[in-house]
């Protein structure tokens, strides 16, 4: 591609992004969405503004989820990965065998495949879209969730997953191979001559490797790099070593995203973490951003449209059949009903993998050149499909089941009922609860996270696991004869829906809850709750007297200050929850208590220095006494 | 510090926005400037009125004379001041069968007030004598086993001007010097009103 056409294109892709993402963001449909319809519009069914080389640029986009999956295992401790073990191995292994073996099966009845054509479809769609369910998963926030973790634990053994994969594939030809290329992700070099133990001798020494550079080479080179003082050589160095562990892997054979997973794993612990991750983030942001375009733009609208019924049932049934699998696991994983939605329809696509590994499978003789055209364009359609999925999960479904995060196991019996009721013992609530307990108030302590429970139980706290949420459970810890409620769980959703229940079904329960943010605390005086404690007030407020008093100010005076502006602030803000509905009346009345509150607080302190000094030498008592002779 | 004091003296400073006082804080001055004597500013040590009593006590138990200084609201101590007194003279450690931790200790007022000598007397708007409103300190130091002397006491202090203030401040200096070296006629002191009365009597001149 000359100069001139490699701008053209840019400018094409960047329009298409600039154009897309923010409307398709307006919608509420998310930006991986935004970035697939782009594609669709500039690709060759539509405006034919990119054309052939949309599948070049599909191949060199995919180095964006190897980079994602190196920021993925920057973030991930050793110790998280080693908590997600059970889920990698057993909820990963077994949707991948049981997938494939269902697809197997399903695709030797529908499309008259023999068994080995169809042992390998199965395979091959039993992978899910590691760049579309992260992204889109991240951008609504849900990576964390019950869902997110063993949606992100099941990915992880996909791409593990292609390597053997990519050695049964060539085994289960039945025609004569097309052409001896070796597609992208397959072995090719040296290693490939290589056979048997070798070869898996090859492996493994990669990966020792990445791990033993990673621990003990990589941070000389980085401090050397750090040192020059030159920030492009830093962020060259970051590219450098993600391009470098991706050849690596890519010349035994393994998957670039996997070992720069492990290459992130090993650094995560390592002071240069931020460094790499803000180096490499615009990289992976645009390189993701090019990747969805491909996607749309090499969807083949001609051949979708020729066999569109075909194609949908094919589309609709792998959709469906995957969904199923999944389910199935959620429900022998004990995920509650809701997170085993999300993470049944977020992974229910076909994945980015499937391309390359159809038309690997193709020039192998494995499947007919139509046969995997056919399948790509399934895939690719399945991907495309999976934000409409989530938009679908988050509109429809969601609300209708209620709380998030049902229990997967049973609530504790609960043997005790006190004046207090904790619901949430984390960070805030433990402290709440301690305080109590040290004054001598017994508390019941509810905490939806098991794993804190038992915990919590290991100290000798007694702590109860349930979801607050639920009468039931309210009950059980004595809520009919309690005094008080405090609600101090982990998100503003979960609290609301504590709130609720409590007031609807327990009206002489005192609720207090916590905030953390000033908008989430209207939401809680909505919902219901008597007193609402914004979560950072006080802290912030010690943080600025220890200021003050760095600088000079006198400890009394500094701390009458900031009593004086929690007294102010807080009434600004419960002000303002009474036009908060209206965004304009809000921000034009939220900027004005703004300047009311330091305008209040400027003069205030000035009156009440006044006041306190009034015994002594203030200026109006010495402009009333201050005459010698006076009294 | 020179030598070792005769008499290990503390002044006990009180005062809530001591960067809006004028006549306090040249006193406060002066007094930190007196070698060999603690100054132990209250409202700085607890701004929230968290007063560690422990810490407290173990102060006044290393030393043997105290200065309670502090402007003179509304006839009587700054709040600090008083829950200081509450929480620190405890029952049982000040006073009581068996709170005899003071016992012989020594108190001196060091006050500054709004109002003239005169205002403060039978005739005057205020009715009483400094000393006679500090009834309620003297009969707690009573109560401890400590002898009250009489209030060294700024009057007027709307009124004064930068170098009446900086007299007074010297003056202070002085006596918080005198204190120390166990050197103030301590027998001239209990007849005078007021300490700084006549600075001559107590040989101080």
């Amino acid at each position: 591609m000359d100069a001139q056409g490699f701008f053209f294109q840019a400018f094409v892709y960047l329009t298409a992004a600039v154009l897309s993402v923010p409307i398709a963001r307006r919608l509420g449909l998310g930006s991986v969405l935004g970035y697939l319809i782009a594609g669709a519009a500039i690709g060759p069914a539509a405006l034919g503004l990119v054309g052939s080389e949309g599948q070049d640029v599909l191949h060199f986009a995919e180095f964006g989820v190897v980079m994602m999956l190196f920021l993925i295992g920057l973030e991930l401790e050793p110790e998280q990965l080693w908590r997600l073990r059970g889920v990698l191995l057993g909820m990963g292994g077994l949707q991948v065998l049981g997938t494939a073996a269902v697809l197997a099966g399903g695709a030797a009845g529908a499309l008259g495949l023999g068994w080995k054509p169809a042992l390998a479809v199965g395979l091959v769609l039993s992978l899910s879209s590691t760049a579309i369910v992260l992204q889109s998963l991240r951008e609504k926030g849900l990576l964390r969730s019950d869902a997110g973790e063993r949606a992100f634990g099941v990915l992880l053994f996909q791409d593990i997953a292609v390597i053997p994969m990519l050695v049964v594939l060539p085994l289960l030809a039945t025609l004569v191979p097309a052409a001896a290329v070796l597609a992208h992700g397959a072995a090719d070099g040296w290693v490939a001559e290589l056979t048997g133990w070798d070869r898996a001798g090859a492996t493994l020494a990669a990966i020792a490797a990445i791990v033993l550079a990673g621990r003990f080479a990589m941070r000389p080179f980085f401090r050397f790099l750090a040192r020059s003082g030159v920030r492009e050589v830093f962020t060259a160095g970051a590219l450098l070593l993600v391009v470098g562990i991706a050849l690596l892997m890519h010349s035994v054979g393994l998957s670039p995203a996997l070992g720069t997973f492990l290459g992130g794993v090993v650094l995560a612990g390592s002071e240069y973490r931020h460094q790499l991750e803000s180096d490499i983030e615009p990289f992976k942001g645009l390189l993701l951003v090019l990747f969805f375009i491909a996607v749309g733009a090499s969807l083949d609208f001609r051949l979708v449209a020729a066999e569109a019924r075909a194609i949908a049932g094919l589309v609709l049934a792998l959709l469906a059949i995957k969904f199923a699998v999944l389910f199935a696991l959620g429900r022998a994983w004990r995920m509650g009903l809701d997170q085993n939605l999300l993470f049944s329809l977020a992974l229910a696509q076909g994945g980015e993998f499937g391309f390359v590994l159809f038309s690997f499978a193709a020039q192998n003789g494995v499947l007919d050149p139509d046969t995997a055209n056919r399948l790509v364009a399934v895939v690719a359609l399945s991907m495309a499909g999976t934000p409409f999925l989530l938009l679908l999960h988050e509109r429809l479904l969601q609300p209708r089941l209620g709380t998030r995060g049902r229990p997967a196991r049973a609530p504790d019996a609960i043997d005790e009922q006190n004046p207090v009721i904790l619901a949430g013992f984390g960070a805030f609530g433990s402290i709440v609860g301690r305080f109590l307990v040290a004054n001598g108030v017994a508390t019941t302590v509810l905490d939806v996270d098991s794993d804190h429970v038992d915990l919590l139980r290991r100290l000798g706290i007694r702590a109860y696991y349930g979801d607050a949420s639920r009468e039931e459970l309210l009950r059980a810890a004595g809520a009919e004869r309690a005094r008080l409620l405090i609600v101090a769980t982990g998100s503003a959703d979960g609290t609301i829906a504590v709130i609720r229940t409590a007031r609807k079904h327990f009206p002489g329960l005192a609720v207090y809850a916590r905030a953390r943010s000033r908008l989430e605390g209207y939401d809680l005086f909505e919902a219901g709750a008597h007193r609402v404690y914004r979560g950072q007030l006080d802290t912030s407020l010690r943080t600025g007297v220890d200021a003050l008093r760095a600088l000079g100010f006198p400890a009394h005076p500094a701390h009458r200050a900031a009593q004086a502006f929690r007294r102010l602030d807080e009434r600004a803000w419960l002000e303002l929850a009474a036009v908060r509905k209206d965004p304009n009346v809000f921000q034009t009345r939220a900027r004005e208590s703004i300047r009311v509150l330091e305008e209040l607080l400027r003069g205030e302190f000035h009156e009440r220095e006044e006041r306190d000094d009034s015994a002594g030498d203030s200026g109006s008592l010495r402009a009333e006494y201050g005459k010698p002779g006076e009294p | 510090m020179s030598a070792q004091p005769r008499q290990r003296v503390l002044v006990l400073f009180a005062h809530p926005s001591l960067h809006r006082s004028r006549v306090q804080r040249r006193l406060a001055r002066a007094a930190q400037a007196v070698d060999g004597i603690s100054f132990h500013d209250l409202y700085e040590a607890y701004p929230d009125f968290d007063v560690d009593v422990a810490r407290e006590q173990e102060l006044l138990v290393a030393h043997d004379l105290y200065v309670l200084q502090h402007p003179f609201y509304w006839y009587s101590v700054p709040a600090l001041v008083k829950q200081w007194i509450d929480l620190v003279l405890a029952h049982g450690w000040a006073y009581g069968r068996n709170g005899t931790a003071l016992v012989g200790k020594r108190l001196l007022c060091a006050l500054s007030a709004g109002g003239s000598e005169a205002a403060y007397c039978d005739e005057g708007d205020n009715r009483y004598t400094v000393r006679q409103l500090l009834a309620p300190i003297e009969q707690t130091m009573q109560l401890c086993g400590m002898e009250f002397l009489p209030p060294f006491v700024v009057h007027g202090t709307h009124g004064l001007d930068t170098a009446q203030i900086d007299s007074a401040a010297d003056e202070y200096a002085r006596v918080l010097a005198a204190l120390r070296d166990d050197r103030l006629d301590l027998e001239a002191a209990r007849r005078l009103p007021r300490l700084n009365a006549d600075l001559d009597a107590l040989g101080l001149a």
